[in-house]
């Protein structure tokens, strides 16, 4: 359980948080920036002290004004991955590693160095000094230095926003396993609302200092304060739901969302995996009657739940299948014509093709114990690079 | 080139006062370097003025003002000379403490200017990671002002070399005590066929500057290879 309630005034700028997640999950900060999503991270490390708050991590109290406790930054045991990865330049990669490691208390559940270097991909580095490390090496030495340290929390500032995107989709996999595989929680500032689509179990939603929404993925992807945030264009509800079955000739994987079923295209695929798949509102189409002989392969059946005018001649179609929510964009001139309202039956024609990219894994393989995958063929990271 | 056997007498000497003068400075001006980089507090201009003192006093003064406080008379001098039975003043100690005292603005510059170049998002790295305030400065902040160090250390030894005012005030110019190399020099030009001694304690000096350039030149480039820059 991680518990943050923070108060904090800086000249012109107040920050006034709260969020809590249970568990072991990713809790992934998403604002515009400056909107305080590093301030935060950096109250709960202790870098910064809060005027107000509170910070607990699994009923252990770290900071909270009202009892004044205090507990200074170096005893705090939260990770810290920095943006700038921030690797000492006077240590070689297994110093940098050990750094931490030599300074925290040892307990039967913290992470082995061995494993740490496995779990990243670290071995051939760990000669080498940081100046000799490309960017993402060197972020993944900062995620295995700061999972060393025996951390109750590991805040992640960030740490692919100094990389190009090749970089990023290759260090991805590997806090998708971090997520997967360790039992510890992770608050993960970003601004790229992809990487929240891939790594999050709970999404805080900033806007100048203060959370407008929270939730996880599902909810927040259809709440309309994203939409102010992430533009119309990106805008897509997110289903979840479990493969069913894989066809083996086409590759086809079959997902059950709502009342409706999914075909998805990808690799790593495995019937019972759990995936998050985001449906661009733009991508979406609308039919008022059962549509025969198209090539779509996805049609939903289910009711429009809501229709909300988006400014100029757009509307955006809230659909209810069988549970799982949809959001679709519409032409007003559509709109009309079809007679679209609240409550009418509708189907949803989805491209298979159009998921390209949106496809992402919301959880480790079922029954595979994890420690064999291997680090680039690893399950989580092909699934969630379908095609 | 041939010298004498009080021509080594200096010669050693003069090392030997000025490797003491840095090896006792050398701490202090760590520390004193860190307070006026980090610390903020009432009167720091003075005190940074202070410390600058010697260097733009002649060093005649500096002298002069050391034996007011460390002459036997003196409030520091008297004290040790009744606690511990040590005397300052015209030995070899004194020597050392009046070029110390001569060369300290230069170390503490040098120190200073490297200290203030030590990324403090790594001592924010290491506290993270568990490193305590004494912890972090001996793993991550003097590791990394480690050039100042050397560059403060090796500019001291120099300058200090070259001591003369504030040496021959506060310590005299006692034979194989106090007399090092500018002072045998000095003496050497009194003398009336003292030129040859001059001319030879004059390459020696010479010798002894080209090899510290070239020392200091060495070392700063291993320092920077160890320090990954």
């Amino acid at each position: 359980m991680v518990e943050i309630r923070l108060k904090k005034r800086r000249g012109e700028f107040a920050l006034d948080v709260a969020f809590a997640a249970e568990g072991a999950g990713v809790i992934a900060l998403f604002g515009p920036s400056g909107c305080g999503k590093t301030t935060i991270i950096n109250l709960i490390a202790g870098l910064l002290t809060p005027e107000e708050g509170l910070v607990r991590l699994e009923g252990v109290t770290l900071f909270d004004s009202a009892r004044r406790i205090d507990v200074p930054v170096e005893k705090r045991r939260i990770g810290y991955v920095f943006q700038d990865a921030r690797l000492f330049p006077h240590l070689d990669v297994r110093a940098n590693l050990r750094y931490g490691e030599s300074r925290s208390p040892s307990g039967p559940d913290r992470i082995r160095f061995d494993e740490a270097v496995e779990l990243l991909g670290l071995q051939a580095l760990l000669a080498r000094r940081p100046r000799e490390l490309s960017g993402g090496e060197r972020q993944r030495v900062a995620f295995g230095r700061a999972l060393l340290c025996n951390p109750r929390l590991l805040l992640l500032d960030e740490p692919l926003a100094s990389l190009d995107a090749a970089r990023r989709e290759e260090l991805l996999p590997y806090l998708e396993r971090l997520r997967d595989r360790l039992s510890i929680p992770m608050v993960y500032v970003s601004h790229q609302f992809e990487e929240v689509l891939r790594l999050a179990t709970h999404v805080v939603l900033l806007r100048a200092g203060a959370v407008v929404a929270q939730g996880d993925v599902v909810a927040v992807s259809r709440h309309r304060e994203l939409r102010t945030i992430i533009g119309t264009e990106a805008l897509g509800a997110v289903v979840e739901g479990e493969i069913e079955s894989v066809d083996a000739a086409t590759g086809l994987a079959r997902v059950k969302v709502g009342g409706g079923r999914l075909s998805i295209q990808g690799e790593g695929l495995a019937p019972g995996r759990r995936m998050r798949i985001q449906l661009l509102a733009r991508d979406l189409i609308l039919a008022v009657e059962p549509p025969r002989g198209l090539s779509v392969r996805n049609c939903l059946e289910g009711t429009l739940a809501s229709l909300t005018p988006e400014g100029g001649q757009t509307e955006l179609a809230e659909i209810d299948i069988g549970g799982a929510h949809l959001m679709a964009q519409v032409t007003s001139s559509a709109s009309s014509e079809l007679a679209l309202s609240a409550g009418r039956r509708v189907w949803v024609l989805v491209k298979t093709v159009s998921l390209r990219g949106r496809v992402y894994s919301a959880g480790p393989l079922p029954h595979a114990p994890a420690a064999q995958d291997g680090p680039r063929s690893d399950a989580t990271g092909a699934g969630s690079r379908s095609l | 080139m041939w010298l004498t056997d009080a021509e080594w007498e200096a010669l050693r000497l003069s090392l030997s006062v000025t490797l003491r003068s840095v090896l006792v400075s050398l701490p202090v001006a760590i520390v004193i370097a860190w307070v006026l980089a980090r610390r903020r507090f009432p009167g720091r201009m003075l005190f940074d003025a202070l410390v600058h003192l010697p260097l733009v006093l002649p060093p005649v003064v500096v002298g002069y003002l050391l034996l007011l406080v460390f002459g036997t008379h003196g409030p520091v001098g008297g004290w040790l000379l009744r606690t511990f039975d040590v005397r300052v003043a015209f030995t070899t100690n004194g020597a050392a403490l009046a070029t110390a005292v001569m060369a300290f603005p230069l170390m503490v510059r040098a120190i200073r200017i490297s200290l203030e170049a030590v990324d403090r998002g790594l001592e924010e790295a290491a506290r993270t990671l568990g490193a305590a305030p004494l912890d972090r400065f001996f793993s991550i902040t003097l590791p990394l002002m480690m050039p100042g160090v050397l560059a403060g250390a090796v500019t001291a030894f120099s300058a200090g070399l070259g001591e003369f005012g504030a040496v021959i005030t506060f310590a005299s110019n006692i034979p194989g005590q106090t007399r090092t190399l500018p002072l045998a020099l000095y003496t050497a030009l009194q003398l009336p066929n003292g030129d040859a001694e001059a001319a030879r304690l004059a390459a020696v000096s010479f010798t002894l500057g080209l090899l510290g350039l070239a020392g200091s030149e060495l070392l700063a480039r291993r320092v920077r290879r160890y320090l990954g820059a």
